[in-house]
C-alpha cells in the first residue's frame, strides 16, 4: 500500500497501510518511541483502503481491512482515520489474538503486582487506569489485558488511551503535561481523544506483571464495595473476553487461574475522586 | 432393562470447582460448562462404570444427602449432561 | 526468490517449504497475509513445523496451529451433533469438504480452516433430515421467503440451518451441484460409493469414496462458486491425489458429467503445488484468478473477479433465470 506505519504495542507487532498520508502521519507521531515489531515481521496486518479509486480524493471514506475483518463494517470519514486505524487494531486483536487470553479491562502495575479493571464502555476503566498512570502505577493498557495462559502473567498492552465524552476534560485537566491526539467529534462513539502513554509504561512495556486484584468499577453510583465470587468472576470475564471460546483449553486454564488466584470486588463510585480512593484502599488491604 | 448412564472419561473432561459453581471444560467439544450441585455430584457417582437412574438417585441419596431427588427431574437433567457429551449412555 | 508477492509465493512455499529460508521479513510478512487471506495459514503453519524460521513467525505460526486444532475439535463435535440426531432416521449421512477429511484423518485436513458443516443426505429424506435437525435445536438462518423457495427449488441444499446454543453453521445438501448446472452428477452413485468412517458405529457417519471426493473438490471449485477459495480448494486437490492416486478418477468424473472439471483442476493443482501441468489459456486465465493477492493480502485484478462472478451464475443458471434471479435481488436491495 502506499503508506506505511510498522510498530511493536507489548509482545504484539502491528503493520498499518493506508491509502491516504494523514493517518500515518498521525500514527507516527502518536507511537514515536515505540519500538518496530520483533524480526520485522508484525502479528497483524491492518489496511485502511478507499472502496472505490476516486473515493480516495472525493468525500474520502476509510475502508477497515485487516488480516481479520467483520463483514459490512461502516466507513469513516478522513478526518477519523486515526481513530478507523486504532478500531482496526483492536479489531484484529480481538478476532485474531491466540498467545493470550485477551480481557477487556485496564490494566495498572505496582511492584510487579497487576491491578485489573472490566466493565462495560462507560464504566470508566480507561479513564481510572490514565488517573493511576499519574499516581505511581505503570500503565499497561486502557482496552486489553493479555494473560499468558504458560505463565498466567499479564502481558502490558499499551497503545494510545481511548479517552470518550466528558473523560476527555476529565484527563485534560489531571494531565496538563500529557500528549492527547486531535480531538475527533462526531465519531460512532461521540467525541474521542487519544492519550499517549507516558514514556515510562513505553519504557516497562515487555515487562509483565503478576495479576493481583481484579475491579469491576461502575460509574455514576454512590460508592461501594463488594466481593465478587470466583463462579460469578468466572463468568463476567468470558464475557469480557473476546477470545474464550478460540483459545479452546489454554483459554480455560488461563481463566481458571486467574479467577482462583486473585481477589475480585465490584466498585461503584460517583466521581473519579472516590474510586481512586476505593482502589487504593482495596489495594493497600491485599 | 434400565439405561445405564456413565461419566465421560476423566481425560474427556476438565473440573475445576470455583465455589458454588464448578467450570468444566469438555474436550470433545471445545465447550465451557459452568454447573452448580447437582451435576458434579452426579459426574462422581455415575463414575466410569455407571449407573441406572434409580441407582443414582440411591447413591445421591447416600453419599451427598440429596433424598428429595425426583426421578423425572434428574432423568431430564441427565438427558441434557448426554447431549453435552458430559454422560454417556449404554 | 524470484516469485512475487501474490497467490504464487503461498503456493511455492506449501510445494517446497525449504524455500522459505530464503525470505526475508518482507517476504514472512507478504507469506503470512497472502495464507490468512486465502484461509491456509494453519495449512502453511502445519506444511512449515520444524523447519528453520525467525521467532516472531514461529510464533505465529504455532497460533495457528493451536487455532487449527480448536478448530479442528470443534468441526467433529458438530459432526457427532448432527450424526447424533440424524441417527434415528436410519439414513447415510456423508461428511463432505473440511470436516470429512479432519474425520478420516486425512492430509488434506491437517491445519485447514473449516467453517460449516457439509453433509449429504439422500434426496427422499431431506424432510426428514430438516424435521430431525429442527428438532435438536438447529434453527433457520433467515426466514425470507424468495431465498427459501429458490433454494428449495433450484439449490442443491437446504437453506442453511445453524445451532441456535453452538452458533454452528449445516448446510445438507442432497447432491454435489445446484439443480440448475446443466450438469446433474449421479447423486445416488455419490450415496452408493460412500465410505464408512467409523465402522463399530451403527448409524454412523460416511465420506465419499477415494474417487468421488476428489470429484467433488473439482465440482465445487468450478460450478459451486467464483474461484473464490481457490487456492485452498486446490490444496485439497492436490493432496487428496497426494493420498489417493489417480485410479479410476477420469471415468469417475467422466461418469458424473464432471470430466471437463477433474481435468482441469488436476493441471491446476500440478501448475500451483505439484510437479507443473500443460495449461490451456483458460487454465492460465483460471490461475491469474486464484492467485490475485498482494502481500498486503488483499485481493487484485477486480476485472478478472467480476468475470468470474459473472461467469460463475451462468454456469449454475439458465440465462431466463439468471435474470429473474438478480431482478428480484436487485429489487429487495432497491426497496
Amino acid at each position: 500500500m502506499k503508506h506505511v506505519f510498522s510498530v511493536r504495542i507489548g509482545p504484539v507487532g502491528f503493520r498499518v497501510g493506508s491509502d491516504w498520508r494523514a493517518p500515518i502521519r498521525q500514527l507516527a507521531a502518536l507511537y514515536a518511541g515505540y519500538p518496530q515489531p520483533e524480526d520485522g515481521v508484525p502479528d497483524f496486518t491492518v489496511r485502511l483502503f478507499a472502496q472505490r479509486p476516486w473515493r480516495r480524493v472525493i468525500r474520502p471514506a476509510v475502508m477497515i481491512g485487516g488480516d481479520f475483518m467483520i463483514p459490512d463494517a461502516a466507513p469513516l470519514p478522513l478526518a477519523q482515520g486515526l481513530l478507523a486505524a486504532e478500531m482496526a487494531m483492536n479489531l484484529q486483536m480481538a478476532l485474531g489474538q491466540r498467545r493470550y487470553l485477551l480481557l477487556h479491562a485496564s490494566a495498572v502495575e505496582r511492584d510487579g503486582r497487576v491491578l485489573l479493571m472490566t466493565g462495560e464502555s462507560g464504566s470508566g476503566k480507561s479513564t481510572l487506569a490514565a488517573l493511576l498512570s499519574q499516581r505511581g502505577w505503570r500503565l499497561m493498557g486502557d482496552e486489553f489485558a493479555l494473560i499468558d495462559p504458560v505463565t498466567g502473567l499479564a502481558h502490558a498492552f499499551p497503545r494510545l488511551v481511548s479517552l470518550k465524552n466528558a473523560a476527555i476534560a476529565v484527563a485534560e485537566a489531571a494531565m496538563p503535561q500529557a500528549r492527547f491526539g486531535p480531538l475527533l467529534e462526531g465519531t460512532p462513539k461521540g467525541a474521542i481523544r487519544h492519550l499517549v502513554p507516558d514514556a515510562a509504561a513505553v519504557a516497562a512495556m515487555d515487562m509483565p506483571g503478576k495479576p493481583a486484584l481484579l475491579l469491576f468499577p461502575r460509574f455514576g453510583f454512590a460508592p461501594d464495595i463488594r466481593d465478587v465470587a470466583p463462579g460469578e468472576v468466572f463468568m463476567r470475564l468470558t464475557q469480557a473476553s473476546t477470545n474464550y471460546v478460540a483459545m479452546g483449553e489454554r483459554g480455560f486454564d488461563a481463566l481458571t487461574r486467574l479467577v482462583l488466584s486473585i481477589p475480585a470486588q465490584a466498585i461503584d463510585y460517583p466521581d473519579t475522586k472516590h474510586a481512586l480512593a476505593q482502589v487504593e484502599a482495596l489495594w493497600e488491604a491485599l | 432393562m434400565a439405561a445405564v448412564y456413565r461419566a465421560a472419561p476423566a481425560e474427556a473432561l476438565r473440573i475445576v470447582p470455583l465455589d458454588a459453581f464448578t467450570a468444566i471444560y469438555h474436550r470433545a467439544s471445545g465447550i465451557t460448562h459452568l454447573v452448580g450441585p447437582p451435576v458434579p455430584e452426579i459426574l462422581t457417582a455415575l463414575g466410569p462404570d455407571g449407573l441406572t437412574l434409580p441407582a443414582l438417585i440411591a447413591r445421591l441419596g447416600d453419599t451427598y444427602d440429596l433424598l428429595d431427588a425426583d426421578e423425572a427431574a434428574l432423568g431430564a437433567r441427565l438427558d441434557e449432561l448426554v447431549a453435552a457429551g458430559l454422560v454417556r449412555t449404554a | 526468490m524470484s516469485v512475487g508477492a501474490n497467490g504464487w509465493l503461498l503456493a511455492r512455499i506449501l510445494r517446497s517449504p525449504g524455500d522459505a529460508a530464503a525470505l526475508d521479513a518482507t517476504g514472512w510478512t507478504a507469506l503470512i497475509a497472502i495464507a490468512r487471506a486465502e484461509q491456509m495459514i494453519g495449512t502453511l503453519a502445519w506444511r512449515l513445523h520444524g523447519t528453520a524460521m525467525p521467532p516472531a513467525v514461529a510464533r505465529i505460526l504455532a497460533d495457528a496451529r493451536a487455532s487449527a486444532d480448536h478448530g479442528r475439535t470443534l468441526a467433529l463435535w458438530e459432526a457427532e451433533a448432527a450424526r447424533r440426531a440424524l441417527a434415528p432416521l436410519g439414513v447415510p449421512v456423508v461428511l463432505l469438504k473440511g470436516t470429512a477429511f479432519v474425520a478420516a484423518g486425512l492430509m488434506a485436513g491437517q491445519g485447514r480452516s473449516i467453517g460449516d458443516l457439509d453433509i449429504l443426505v439422500p434426496r427422499g429424506s431431506l424432510d426428514a433430515v430438516e424435521r430431525a435437525l429442527l428438532e435438536n435445536g438447529w434453527e433457520w438462518v433467515k426466514p425470507d421467503a424468495y431465498d427459501d423457495a429458490y433454494y428449495r427449488r433450484w439449490m442443491h441444499e437446504l437453506p442453511p440451518l445453524i445451532h441456535r446454543d453452538r452458533d454452528r453453521m449445516i448446510d445438507v445438501h442432497h447432491t454435489i451441484l445446484p439443480l440448475t448446472a446443466r450438469i446433474t452428477p449421479d447423486a445416488q452413485g455419490l450415496l452408493a460409493e460412500s465410505v464408512p468412517l467409523r465402522a463399530e458405529e451403527k448409524g454412523g457417519l460416511a465420506m465419499l469414496s477415494r474417487t468421488d471426493v476428489i470429484v467433488h473438490a473439482a465440482a465445487h471449485l468450478f460450478a459451486d462458486g467464483d474461484l473464490a477459495g481457490g487456492m485452498r480448494n486446490l490444496w485439497d486437490v492436490h493432496c487428496l491425489i497426494e493420498e489417493f492416486g489417480v485410479e479410476g478418477l477420469v471415468e469417475r468424473a467422466e461418469h458424473h458429467g464432471l470430466g471437463d472439471a477433474v481435468g482441469r483442476a488436476l493441471r491446476l493443482a500440478a501448475a500451483l503445488y505439484g510437479d507443473g501441468a500443460t495449461l490451456s489459456p483458460g487454465d492460465r486465465a483460471c490461475l491469474r484468478r486464484v492467485t490475485a493477492r498482494d502481500g498486503w493480502g488483499s485481493a487484485t485484478r477486480p476485472w478478472t473477479r467480476l468475470a468470474f462472478y459473472i461467469r460463475s451464475h451462468w454456469l449454475r443458471m439458465p440465462p431466463a433465470m439468471l435474470a429473474r434471479h438478480l431482478w428480484t435481488k436487485w429489487r429487495k436491495q432497491s426497496g
